[in-house]
């Protein structure tokens, strides 16, 4: 069955295409194609779980993309079982998001195209988890931002949502960059971008360096994660499909390579990693690349939960994820990313507390967890950031569909204007509450066992500051979380208007609540650590691999959450503490935080605004001096000719009168010809290739 | 391979020009449908081309040749490799959409025509000779035409625009006439392979100087930063058809002239002027990126972004590696596509508006859902989406000049922040004609039409086909090119 994957994205781009060229004046035709589609490819997904749970050594299958003597690019696609689960999860997600969406977006006018985007983006993302080499990688991951893109501003009459699209489209962009560049630079040393090559040339440059014992006796890579590498190394199929080397870069060209030159290959590799994790931080939405996503919650909700919480950004954890080779053995690598994530999860996590609209909380929330991923998969936790990403997306995706379940209702985002919406739609109220009590990490809900993993990896690595980071981070999540789910759906409705046309959502929106609760509460007890086939044992490709429970940081995470909650209750739902009041005693932080750090304002200042200034000099250094200076010489010519006649009249002429007319008449004839019409010479151009012509015929 | 293809292809369209020109002006019907007829046969002409061309070899093929003036050492010479024959397909099928595209065309239909039949006869000489008197004919031929074109269908300003492109154009033909008579009379032939053939009898100095006179005549016509003025004025005034041919293929022309004389001819002059020509490619994709973005005019913005692009080109050559030169030829046929195609969208939405001004639209996206998706499809394949043939073309690019001995890193590092610079351009003018309120103005505006769709869709077609499997074009390229580059490095 795994030989068929590459089948799972046809079926969402299948049901695009169709949608576009044919079916969209029948909305209802185009929706339920649609959903029939992404259902088919999750039915696929999990057949292909079933089989890889069996039998987890990798799946790569390669053709030849583009190809020359010696070097050659090849493409395909590579299912290991991170890729499977990863197809679970997306498929899932799309599928319930699919199917929240004909009651979300019913009676929109351009519903079809709504669907077909949808298929367009699980096409995408599909692709992007399957593909084996990075520059696949590369090419699924503008496409998902390109649907972002059109989703964002899917209602692009309003110009805030138009504005926030460009704004995801160009900083993700420039972040791309780090990625174009990274690839540029891998193909350079290595010679070559396939997932398992890479994984090989590191494996043989390391031997060859004599770097594995060195590197292991560093402090980050001792801890338990380290197996993920021997893992990636030994058990992925070495042959090679398309049968040609993959040589082209002068680093290692062919020959045995020194010792000195292996190391010197690596470190190139580890800065080629590091580019090509800047193309991750802006679709995952890190520090300082963040800033697009809480705009691009101008877009449909539907959409904000399945692309910007549950699977687009987490493509960013995914890629470092599948760079984690190049993490083991670059220390520098590691430090990097693991510090991206802690500033990442800290600072989204402070600016969330303070925030009024209900999906830009959620979005800095979403900034937040995606920082812990990053920050866990930098200290080489291999396993606690994957299952986070595994178990957020479901918890995250469901917070998002509550949440629109609530838009839907009251048709505000504004907290400040909403209260009391329990009483009126109880199965929105509760599923929230099952989302917010999973990401809080209250056990034993799913988010209690990543996060735990999460700071497990921290404590045995001994990074005690990203550790402490990590918690107060835990403990602002589920403030800010009840925060939310207080002001809400408990105590009086703030607008009253709005409250006495608030009705539950229909079945179509409900039922995927209750099914994403479901798995906010039991998607994670795959990882429970005292399992003996649990997760971690799964992608590290059936290796037996034990991170020691550590009882007593689970009750820490435990009582810190419990507290987060606490304040969380007394500020919001007691009122026995006054927001106002902590507001105003805090005003400069809380200003600052209200102000996202004014992130938006310096961009504008030191990016945006020096752009479009140099943008207008040049164009007026265009016109005045380059095209003045042709202008220039064309009057100079002009000038010139007019001088030379007068000379020629006054001066030669008159000189020659007494040779005679003559040479007088000459001279007038040769001026003619200068007459300076362009027909004339064209045509002189013309009558000469045609006597030439002739002339050889005579 | 006995039927004379190349000359079929050259001249079946001055057969098409005296055929316009026997019928009454009046006649217009007659005119447009003899026109499409003879580029259509030509595009048949060229698909017969390509699908006999042998891609296992570097040699030259469906060579013919017969001596012309032997007391000279001129010959009636031409012949196909893998870097024309693309071009011969790009120059007949821009051609033949281009006629289709001028049915709009109202006045002196007939002339109009006529000269559009005699520019393809022009452009196809080009490509195919291999005597460089036959060759520097041809590039006279186009120039004519091209000028008419110009000067009598244009916008406002078309006889400025005419003369400063025919003049800049001549200025610079008149260099590479002096290095073909240095040529010339350093060895007595005109014939372009005996002159690639015997290149390592130039001395150092030689090959230096004659390779700048080149350069000047090419980089005109590229247009390599800062020869580039006379294309936004000549886009901005010429007719939407002569507008595609323009970007489509007669800036190729000077990227070909470099690969076809410059580069086999004078290789250590190519090693030496390596980092300059790099550069100026960069100054050219930075650069033309920028001002684009300040352009006002729908066209002028496409203009300018042909400046940046064919900086593209300019890079990947200058890195003398198959990968680098074979980007360069992709992004001179992507290129072609894509602009044109662009060029020709500008053209229906200013037939219908008569206006190109940017900030004039707003909104069209709710009233022309299909014209807003093909222009947001080609304004990404522009901006090198992955999936279309820009992304392979600037990838190959960036990969080849990085993996070049000759130039900096940092030239292609900084070369890719023209990306981003180039998707802000296009994402601005989406957004500001398309996105947003509806501009009711705008109201009478009608969709774009089934010839229309015509024009742009074979376009899309080969766009996105060597976006998804760019083997399609490559195995055209791979032999020549790694032949050349095999030459120049020795």
């Amino acid at each position: 069955m795994v030989e068929y994957s590459w089948l799972i994205p046809l079926f969402p781009l299948l049901s695009f295409v169709l949608i576009v060229f044919f079916l969209n004046r029948n909305n209802r035709v185009s929706s339920y194609f649609a959903i029939a589609m992404i259902l088919t490819s999750m039915v696929l997904s999990f057949k292909i779980l079933v089989e890889v749970l069996a039998n987890p050594h990798p799946y790569e299958a390669f053709i030849t993309w583009l190809s020359w003597t010696g070097f050659s690019l090849p493409m395909g696609i590579y299912i290991d079982p991170l890729a499977a689960v990863m197809l679970i999860v997306v498929t899932i997600v799309s599928s319930l998001v699919h199917i929240y969406s004909l009651g979300y977006m019913h009676g929109d006018p351009r519903f079809a195209r709504f669907f077909a985007y949808l298929s367009l983006f699980s096409f995408s993302m599909l692709g992007l988890v399957i593909a084996g080499s990075y520059v696949l990688i590369l090419v699924f991951w503008e496409l998902v931002g390109l649907t972002s893109y059109f989703l964002i501003g899917f209602w692009f009459e309003k110009k805030i949502a138009a504005d926030a699209g460009k704004k995801a489209f160009v900083t993700t962009k420039l972040a791309d960059l780090g990625f174009l560049l990274g690839l540029v630079l891998m193909i350079f040393v290595i010679g070559t971008a396939t997932l398992p090559e890479l994984n090989k040339k590191i494996e043989s440059l390391k031997i060859t360096a004599g770097m594995v014992e060195e590197n292991h006796s560093s402090k980050q890579l001792h801890n338990a994660e380290m197996t993920v590498h021997e893992g990636v190394s030994k058990h992925h199929k070495t042959h090679n499909r398309t049968g040609e080397s993959h040589e082209v870069g002068t680093a290692t060209h062919g020959k045995a390579i020194s010792k000195e030159d292996a190391k010197r290959t690596l470190i190139l590799i580890g800065i080629a990693g590091l580019l090509m994790f800047m193309g991750a931080c802006g679709k995952s939405a890190q520090f300082p690349f963040h800033v697009w996503l809480p705009d691009a919650m101008e877009g449909p909700t539907p959409v904000s939960a399945l692309i910007h919480a549950a699977t687009m950004v987490a493509a960013g954890v995914y890629l470092t994820a599948r760079l984690m080779g190049v993490i083991l053995i670059s220390p520098t690598m590691g430090l990097v990313v693991a510090s991206i994530g802690t500033i990442t999860a800290f600072m989204a996590a402070t600016i969330g507390l303070v925030q009024n609209d209900i999906k830009r909380v959620l979005a800095y929330s979403t900034i937040s967890q995606l920082g812990y991923m990053m920050m866990v998969l930098g200290l080489g936790g291999y396993t606690a950031g994957t299952f986070h990403l595994y178990t957020h997306a479901f918890f995250k995706a469901l917070l998002f569909l509550a949440a629109g379940s609530v838009i839907h209702a009251v048709h505000t985002n504004d907290i400040q204007e909403m209260g009391g919406l329990h009483k009126k739609m109880k199965i929105t109220s509760i599923t929230f509450l099952i989302a917010s009590l999973s990401i809080s990490g209250i056990f034993p809900f799913s988010g209690f066992w990543s996060k735990d993993e999460i700071f497990a990896v921290a404590f045995e690595g001994g990074h005690y500051v990203i550790l402490v980071i990590g918690i107060l981070v835990a403990f602002m999540t589920a403030f800010y979380m009840f925060r939310l789910y207080f002001m809400t759906f408990t105590g009086k409705p703030r607008d009253q208007h709005a409250y006495d046309h608030a009705h539950e959502s229909p079945y179509n929106m409900t039922v995927p609540l209750m099914i994403f609760a479901l798995l906010s509460i039991f998607a994670g007890w795959w990882g429970i650590p005292w399992l003996h086939t649990n997760y971690a044992s799964f992608v590290f490709f059936g290796h037996p691999h034990h991170v020691e429970p550590n009882m007593i940081l689970m009750l820490i995470s435990l009582v810190v959450a419990l507290s987060g909650i606490g304040l969380a209750y007394l500020m919001y739902y007691k009122r026995a503490i006054s927001p106002e009041t902590m507001a105003q005693r805090f005003k400069p932080i809380y200003t600052l935080l209200f102000n996202k750090y004014y992130f938006d304002e310096i961009y504008m200042a030191i990016i945006i605004n020096p752009t479009y200034r140099l943008m207008e000099i040049l164009f007026k250094f265009d016109q005045i001096v380059i095209d003045g200076m042709v202008n220039g010489v064309g009057k100079l010519t002009l000038l010139w000719s007019w001088a030379k006649e007068r000379f020629d009249t006054y001066v030669v002429d008159g000189a020659v009168n007494g040779v005679g007319h003559l040479s007088l008449a000459t001279g007038r004839a040769i001026r003619k010809t200068q007459t300076g019409q362009l027909q004339t010479y064209a045509l002189v151009i013309f009558l000469g290739a045609v006597v030439l012509i002739f002339m050889k015929f005579i | 391979m006995d039927f004379p293809i190349l000359t079929f292809l050259t001249f079946f369209p001055l057969v098409g020009m005296i055929a316009v020109m026997l019928l009454k002006k009046e006649n217009v019907g007659a005119i447009r449908w003899t026109s499409v007829f003879f580029t259509f046969v030509t595009l048949i002409g060229a698909i017969f081309l390509v699908a006999n061309y042998d891609y296992s070899t570097s040699k030259m093929q469906f060579i013919e040749r017969y001596t012309w003036f032997p007391e000279v050492g001129i010959n009636y010479f031409m012949g196909a490799d893998g870097i024309s024959v693309p071009m011969l397909f790009l120059t007949a099928l821009l051609s033949f959409l281009s006629i289709v595209g001028s049915f709009g065309i109202k006045e002196r239909v007939k002339e109009y025509f006529a000269w559009f039949l005699l520019l393809e006869v022009g452009m196809m000489g080009v490509f195919c000779s291999l005597d460089f008197f036959l060759f520097y004919v041809f590039w006279e031929v186009m120039l004519v035409p091209m000028y008419f074109l110009i000067g009598v269908w244009g916008g406002p300003r078309r006889e400025y625009a005419a003369i400063k492109f025919f003049l800049y154009t001549l200025f610079g033909s008149i260099f590479m006439l002096v290095g073909i008579l240095a040529l010339y009379f350093t060895t007595g032939t005109l014939n372009m392979m005996e002159l690639i053939a015997q290149n390592n009898i130039y001395n150092h100095v030689f090959q230096l100087w004659v390779f700048a006179a080149f350069f000047i005549a090419f980089a005109i016509k590229v247009p390599i930063w800062p020869f580039h003025t006379w294309l936004p004025d000549a886009h901005v005034e010429a007719p939407t058809a002569v507008s595609v041919i323009l970007a489509g293929i007669l800036l190729k022309m000077g990227t070909y002239g470099f690969l076809r004389i410059s580069f086999p001819m004078f290789p250590y002059a190519v090693k030496y002027y390596a980092v300059p020509l790099a550069i100026l490619g960069l100054i050219s994709i930075i650069y033309g990126a920028l001002v684009s973005m300040a352009q006002k005019d729908l066209k002028k913005l496409v203009a300018y972004s042909s400046v940046s692009h064919m900086g593209y080109c300019m890079l990947g050559m200058a890195a003398i590696t198959t990968v680098g030169i074979s980007g360069c030829l992709f992004q001179m046929f992507s290129h072609g596509l894509i602009t044109g195609a662009l060029f020709l969208l500008v053209g229906v939405i200013y037939d219908r508006a008569h206006t190109r001004e940017i900030a004039a639209f707003g909104g069209l996206g709710v009233k022309l859902p299909v014209y807003t998706g093909i222009f947001v499809l080609f304004c990404m394949a522009s901006l090198g989406l992955p999936g279309m043939s820009g992304f392979v073309s600037e990838f190959m690019v960036f990969v080849g000049s990085f993996n070049s001995i000759y130039i900096h890193k940092w030239i292609v590092i900084t070369a890719v922040l023209g990306v981003i610079l180039t998707a802000a351009y296009f994402l601005r003018t989406i957004q500001s004609m398309f996105l947003g309120q509806f501009n009711t103005r705008w109201e009478g505006l009608t969709e774009i039409n089934g010839r229309e769709i015509f024009t742009v869709f074979p376009l899309a077609v080969f766009t996105l086909l060597i976006g998804i499997y760019p083997k399609t074009l490559n195995i055209f390229l791979k032999a020549t090119v790694e032949n050349l580059v095999r030459m120049l490095t020795g």
